[in-house]
């Protein structure tokens, strides 16, 4: 076998990662900073007149609690949690049927194609849609009224319950059919011989979802939480199509990038900066999860706890 | 006993599977239905069945001139196309690059992507806007496609794939055959990799698509508006003055692309889903 000795290919390496790096510092890591400094100065547009930038500390982000950040936070994580429940439960419960080999699905791959359809629908054409067909005239209303289900139109845009539960309704359709495809690629990856065992011990259909499924798919579902979560942080296409930017009604549907958005388009940079950093915050722990659980071959901490037993078992021989 | 219970297992499972089928179906499909009537049928009430102004509807649609739809369809393609492209080449070369030399910043290269795999671009939409302003590229197509070129997620989805499939000996027996490492990866691992870029090829479409927040801050003028924006304009203050079949026409020309490419490639695109959850 030849080796290449004294001939270092380490440069390639270096040439290959730099149009990434480059492009990262310049389009990201840049902006970041700008976004920091803004942060800290009153910096905005009154009509055409600028105002500052003039120092004011923290002022942005003591403003921002004390006025409406709280609330537009309560309102994202609503109609996160809204959605996210229901996506997470029905998607086990398929996830559970499709893989059990005992159970047979008539068109199955029909069933997979159709629940993930809604996942890859341009997310302002869907709100577009939503409105029209749930307007107080629209065909939904039209439907019920007709059919005798309700006596009169539904005003579902004007009510806070079915504002919200409208976004959850399309959030949920969205993501319902990717968690189970991932949960299923998750179920298939347990050995079928614990499956096995399981049967011949008696096992009901319930106690193997319970005592097997669920917890050997627990990194997968935690993992499936916290990248929701990032998801759901950065909900806006939805309500701001739903609602015309406004979170009507009264404001309960403005979600943090909504009025993230609303500075920026106003040119506000300042709070806009704040904002974005209270955000970006947000994301940093969020994202320190994602990258310890995509990076440590121990998500359990099983090996972990195995190794210490080891470790005091031997400290205590010696 | 036991066969009874399987039965009904059976078919309430079908029955859920079924109702969760007409969810995802049910809205699309009153959306083609009223994209083919007109706005006076459309007042009179709901009807299962299409009407006949399919062609009117969309002859409104694209002959409209407040909302170019020809010229925003064809910046959403180029936007789209041309993301699809970068993403999956230089994804590649980077993965590659971390993947198959050895260099001291190897480690702190492959840990700075992890952390920033899932951070969302909206916390720096500031810095980005003032930034691409003094570069003088706000209203224009670039700064929606540059960024692209780092995209740590399809970054990682592409280490992955040469984990599996793509063996260290191959590039050392191209070295000795005289290939040129630029070469290499351009003839040897590229096409070895087709399968992880075609996947990552139609996500990064459909998501460059579908992209609406950081389109609707940059572009500014009319003629240079992707798809999206414009869907967002119709929701405008005018709406209650808007021919309601030319608003069922247009979601429907920013969605059916996107199902037609998606029913024909859908086993593909499904299998793609499945490999990108699969954690090691």
């Amino acid at each position: 076998m030849k080796k290449h000795k004294g001939v270092s290919y380490a440069k390639w390496g270096y040439i290959f990662i730099l149009p990434f790096f480059l492009t990262y510092a310049i389009f990201s890591l840049i902006p970041l900073v700008d976004t920091i400094r803004n942060s800290f100065y009153t910096y905005f547009y009154s009509g055409l007149k600028v105002v500052g930038p003039t120092w004011a500390g923290l002022g942005n982000y003591k403003e921002l609690l004390s006025a409406d950040l709280p609330k537009y936070a309560w309102n994202t994580f609503v109609m996160w949690i809204l959605g996210f429940v229901p996506q997470i439960c029905v998607a086990l419960l398929l996830a559970a049927w499709f893989t059990d080999a005992r159970f047979k699905i008539r068109g199955k791959q029909f069933f997979k194609v159709v629940i993930y359809l809604p996942n890859l629908i341009m997310a302002s054409a869907f709100a577009m849609l939503f409105f029209a067909l749930f307007s107080n005239t629209g065909p939904v209303n039209n439907i019920l009224v007709s059919t005798g289900v309700v006596g009169e139109a539904i005003r579902f845009m004007e009510s806070t319950l079915g504002a919200r539960s409208l976004v959850a309704l399309m959030n949920f359709l969205m993501w319902f059919g990717n968690s189970t495809i991932m949960l299923m690629a998750a179920i298939m990856g347990i050995n079928p011989s614990v499956f096995e065992a399981a049967e011949l011990d008696g096992c009901t259909q319930s106690q193997k979802f319970f005592k097997i499924t669920l917890p050997q798919i627990r990194p997968l579902l935690t993992y499936t939480l916290i990248t929701s979560l990032i998801g759901g942080l950065q909900m806006f296409d939805v309500p701001q199509i739903l609602t015309n930017g406004q979170g009507a009604p009264d404001r309960t549907t403005m979600t943090l990038i909504m009025f993230l958005n609303k500075h920026l388009q106003a040119k506000n940079y300042g709070m806009a900066g704040a904002l974005s950093v209270y955000l970006f915050v947000i994301s940093a722990v969020l994202c320190f999860f994602v990258f310890k659980m995509n990076t440590d071959s121990d998500p359990d901490g099983s090996k972990a706890a195995a190794k210490r037993a080891k470790r005091a078992k031997k400290g205590g021989l010696a | 006993m036991k066969h009874k219970s399987g039965k009904v297992r059976s078919i309430i499972a079908h029955a859920v599977l079924i109702f969760l089928s007409f969810l995802c179906l049910f809205f699309f499909y009153i959306l083609i239905i009223n994209a083919t009537r007109s706005h006076a049928q459309l007042q009179l009430g709901f009807s299962a069945l299409p009407g006949s102004s399919l062609l009117t509807n969309l002859h409104n649609v694209l002959n409209d001139p407040a909302i170019p739809i020809v010229k925003g369809i064809i910046n959403s393609l180029i936007v789209s196309g041309c993301c699809a492209a970068i993403v999956t080449y230089f994804s590649a070369l980077t993965a590659y690059g971390i993947y198959a030399y050895d260099f001291k910043l190897k480690k702190l290269a492959f840990t700075f992507i992890m952390a920033i795999l899932v951070m969302p671009t909206q916390v720096t939409a500031l810095g980005f806007l003032r930034l691409i302003t003094n570069m003088h590229m706000d209203d224009s197509l670039l700064p929606l496609i540059l960024p692209s070129i780092a995209s740590p997620a399809t970054f990682y989805f592409m280490y992955s794939y040469m984990q599996s499939s793509l063996p260290k000996d191959l590039v050392e027996a191209a070295r000795i055959d005289g290939s040129g490492e630029y070469g290499t990866f351009n003839r040897i691992v590229i096409p070895i990799m087709k399968p992880a870029i075609a996947v990552q090829a139609i996500f990064t479409f459909v998501g460059s698509w579908n992209n609406y927040f950081i389109p609707a801050l940059v572009i500014t003028s009319k003629n240079k508006q992707t798809l999206p924006i414009m869907i967002a304009t119709l929701r405008g203050a005018d709406y209650m003055n808007f021919d309601m079949g030319k608003i069922y026409m247009m979601i429907t020309i920013a969605i059916v692309p996107i199902i037609i490419i998606y029913l024909c490639l859908s086993k593909f695109i499904v299998e793609g889903v499945a490999l990108g959850g699969v954690k090691e």
